[in-house]
């Protein structure tokens, strides 16, 4: 009855749960362009691109991606064999326990009609299998714990999956081993399938029981007579041996069963083995009614992200499906932090303090934004800024495992924050190179906002003397930006100068205008001016200093020795390091 | 001869064929790639950001190199003079030093300093040479006229790349005559390609493209040939850009070095990839002949 209970429970949470969240894959949106489909739309082009596939030569291509990628995890086994050897164990183990233990009545019997739980191979195979996923947890625990992998981060769901598995296994191990060993279990046993029913026979039954397979009884105890267990043994042969094989054959629980046998008798008397028995199927159940909500969810999300990238791409298919699609990958995603650890900028996390560097914790950001669950604008910021830390190497897209377009997800997810006027700093330097080779696939004038925005911030934040006519207050200048300067060998150069404008005159910026500081604020030997005076606020805003190309004819060219394109690069950290420490 | 290679950034997707020229180049001369799976980015992106955010993406991969005895070898000027501007900050400033090890000691990397920062051309030059390369060429280029872009960083700064005089360079004029191609002079020669600034000022970085296509065309040049990554991506994919934006029809295409080294080695093209130039560079084919008396046939050493 309680069995019954918590199981449908379990089951109509899990089967609302699985249709909430496939409906998000349809709701939810990536990139400003996706805001424009319609959650109906997405629903139609989605079953017209399924249906089309299907009946496609793309068939050939799922079916390859299935059998390599989805059941014998290419992709992983490429990344690491430890790793493959760890997925396999745990998905290889846990699926054919759920198909031969758990779904018994409807799968094992009716492939054998002989089946019976206690029986070889069967009785063997549970606990293989139940061996195969205890090791592959293991290797779980060992590389996230014990190898310290730098920037591989664990969070609550990571715990969450290994916990309700271990739960699951280890109660499972206990409850046969405290079976193994239960009076109570033994006494319902022969009651049930034995046709013994003479008390001397009870004994000489019970007598090799507890010889032979490990039964502690309360009544009956070691040495026996040869006579009693060869009679115990024929009653044995005659009732029991057709299901049920000698214990030892599940070398976990028996090792259990040894173990606590001492305590045996109190044991079945306080009836731990039904309590074991519900906690195993309450975190069964638990696992069950969890499971479109937790990372577990990638078990049906990975491999659908895996057919969809392989017969999909960006230029050929329904800005509809690929939106739909996008929101998929956010469940797919495990956590497994491949994509970090291959990041080509995953080492800046080391200076640059903001987990969002990090492709894995990123996608976990975006995950929560997506589904409106981050409000703040600190938060929002911190996630921009990782997503402009990017080199658009696309590491983390041919590494994934579960194969999401990780590359595309971020381009989207920047264009959003940009739409929505965030700004960021970070577009006014070489991390936009990668956003202008994709300028084709955006509006010119969405296209030029990160750089308005930032160009304002600058302006906004350093706004002193910022009229030609207002007269420079001496009280204003800024020393202590000078100081800092001095502290770098290249840095403090700037004293040699004595403003001959040989930088300026071979600056290739500087020569493209006719009007020089009209276009650009100020040329390069005034940045170098303005910085032996103390003017920070002026350099920082100057169109000069970030569109300086960094091409080092300014520091060829310099008579003086001045390092002026290495001034220049220190300036812009100046000035990039002032935003970020006061927003 | 085994480097560990660093491939820039922009080549697994905006450039392929820089990373299966070098490959294919570099396999007909029997110089060894390491292609260390941990490498990062150079750091150059970062520069602008935070000079230590880079020396640390730098210094990360140098040590890589150094705990398996390699110098670290590069097709991209920026990633060079990145590598080494990085070398040489740590080989001169103890405090950045012992604050980047401490950061590198965490994945048990130490940075020592023995590890070279090498250049494409530079090995070439210097460890093949020239005359040993001379003997590889199975044909000749007859009248293909090209401009020779260096780029800035494997010239400038001087004291950091040490490549060659930056007012006077020559090493890559030679290493293209090999090919039997003619150099021509342009005055736009040593200007930057534009390339730091798309993303951040378009006009400006065309303006600046636009200057050195025009300047190298009005000189005679059929094809530019450069061997930097971010270059590549400005001549060729940008500047198809620039075309279609600022309505002009006439551009000038432009070839990797590898490309063009590897035809006249008598490298398949299709492992060169020069059909895969955004800018159809496929005519230089046109321009081959064999040699008279090839000393060596690399007629298939297709991957």
């Amino acid at each position: 009855m309680f069995f019954s209970v918590s199981l449908y429970i379990a089951l109509s949470i899990f089967v609302l749960g699985l249709f909430w969240k496939i409906s998000t894959w349809f709701r939810y949106t990536v990139g400003p362009g996706a805001r424009e489909i319609k959650t109906s739309q997405r629903l139609f082009a989605a079953i017209k691109g399924i249906i089309v596939t299907i009946l496609s030569p793309k068939i050939l291509t799922l079916l390859k991606v299935f059998v390599l990628d989805v059941l014998f995890q290419r992709r992983i086994f490429v990344e690491s064999r430890l790793r493959w050897a760890m997925h396999m164990y745990i998905y290889g183990g846990f699926m054919l326990l759920l198909l031969m233990h758990a779904f018994e009545d409807f799968i094992t019997l009716t492939l054998f009609p002989d089946y019976a739980s206690t029986l070889n191979p069967f009785l063997f195979l549970r606990t293989l299998f139940g061996v195969m996923v205890m090791v592959g947890l293991g290797i779980s625990v060992y590389r996230r714990h014990i190898l310290k992998i730098p920037r591989l981060m664990n969070n609550a769901m990571d715990h969450y999956m290994v916990i309700i598995l271990a739960i699951i296994m280890v109660s499972g191990f206990l409850l046969e081993g405290t079976k193994v060993v239960s009076h109570t279990s033994y006494q319902e046993m022969v009651e049930d399938w034995s046709d013994v029913d003479d008390e001397e026979s009870f004994k000489a039954l019970e007598s090799y029981w507890v010889e032979k397979f490990g039964v502690v009884s309360p009544d009956l105890e070691g040495p026996f007579d040869a006579e009693i267990l060869a009679q115990g043994r024929d009653l044995h042969e005659m009732n029991c041996e057709a299901c049920h094989s000698r214990p030892q054959w599940a070398f976990i629980s028996y090792g259990v069963a040894k173990i606590v046998s001492p305590l045996a008798v109190s044991l079945d008397k306080a009836g731990v083995p039904t309590i074991l028995w519900s906690l195993h199927f309450l975190a069964c159940f638990v696992g069950l009614a969890y499971l479109p909500f937790s990372r577990m969810f990638h078990i049906l999300a990975g491999p659908l992200s895996l057919l969809a990238n392989a017969v999909m791409d960006r230029e050929r298919s329904d800005p509809a499906n690929i939106a739909t699609r996008q929101v998929m990958e956010l469940d797919a995603c495990t956590h497994c932090g491949t994509c970090s650890l291959q990041c080509s900028v995953g080492v800046l996390f080391e200076q640059i303090q903001n987990e969002n560097i990090l492709p894995s914790e990123k996608l976990a950001s975006v995950k929560r934004f997506t589904a409106n669950r981050i409000a703040k604008e600190k938060d929002i910021k911190r996630i921009q800024e990782g997503l402009y830390l990017c080199t658009n190497c696309y590491n983390c897209t041919l590494v994934c495992p579960v194969g999401i377009n990780l590359q595309d997800l971020w381009f989207n997810v920047r264009e959003t924050f940009i739409q929505d006027g965030h700004p960021e700093v970070f577009a006014l330097s070489t991390l936009s190179f990668y956003r202008g080779l994709r300028r084709d696939e955006l509006d010119d004038k969405d296209y030029e906002k990160p750089l308005q925005l930032a160009s304002q911030t600058m302006a906004e934040e350093f706004g002193l003397f910022d009229s030609q006519d207002t007269p420079i207050d001496l009280g204003s200048l800024d020393n202590s930006f000078k100081k800092d300067l001095r502290t770098s060998a290249q840095g403090s150069t700037f004293s040699f100068c004595f403003t001959c404008t040989t930088c300026t005159s071979a600056c290739p910026v500087a020569c493209n205008y006719d009007n020089p500081p009209e276009a650009l604020g100020l040329t390069p030997h005034q940045i170098v001016r303005a910085t032996a005076v103390g003017l920070p606020d002026l350099i920082f805003r100057s169109k000069m200093l970030w569109t300086c190309l960094g091409c080092y004819q300014c520091q060829e060219a310099c008579p003086q020795g001045v390092r002026v394109t290495d001034i220049l690069y220190a300036l812009k950290n100046m000035a990039i390091r002032r935003v970020k420490e006061k927003t | 001869m085994d480097f560990a290679i660093q491939r820039c950034c922009v080549t697994p997707i905006y450039l392929k064929s820089y990373n299966s020229s070098t490959d294919a180049v570099l396999r007909a001369l029997d110089i060894g790639l390491v292609d260390i799976k941990e490498f990062n980015c150079c750091g150059y992106p970062l520069k602008d950001i935070d000079l230590k955010a880079h020396v640390l993406a730098s210094a990360r991969n140098l040590c890589l190199a150094e705990k398996r005895n390699l110098d670290v070898m590069t097709f991209c000027n920026c990633c060079y003079e990145s590598l080494r501007e990085a070398k040489h900050l740590l080989g001169e400033d103890e405090s950045i030093k012992r604050d980047i090890n401490e950061k590198l000691m965490k994945e048990g990397l130490e940075y020592g300093g023995t590890t070279e920062v090498r250049h494409l051309l530079e090995v070439l030059y210097n460890d093949v040479g020239l005359e040993a390369l001379k003997e590889k060429v199975v044909m000749s280029f007859k009248g293909l006229k090209i401009a020779v872009h260096y780029g800035c960083h494997i010239l400038r700064p001087r004291q950091l790349v040490q490549f060659d005089d930056p007012g006077t360079a020559r090493v890559f004029d030679q290493l293209v005559e090999i090919t039997g191609a003619e150099i021509i002079p342009w005055e736009a020669q040593l200007d930057c390609c534009g390339a730091p600034v798309w993303g951040i000022d378009d006009d400006l970085s065309m303006d600046l493209t636009q200057k050195k296509t025009k300047d190298a065309r009005q000189s005679g040049a059929d094809y530019l040939c450069v061997a930097c990554a971010y270059c590549q991506v400005q001549f060729d994919r940008v500047q198809k850009m620039l075309l279609s934006r600022r309505g002009e029809d006439k551009g000038l295409p432009s070839i990797l070095f590898t490309q063009l080294l590897g035809l006249s080695l008598g490298i398949d093209s299709e492992a060169l990839g020069i059909d895969q130039n955004e800018l159809d560079a496929r005519g230089i084919t046109h321009f081959l002949s064999h040699e008279e008396s090839p000393t060596q046939s690399y007629g298939s050493s297709t991957p």
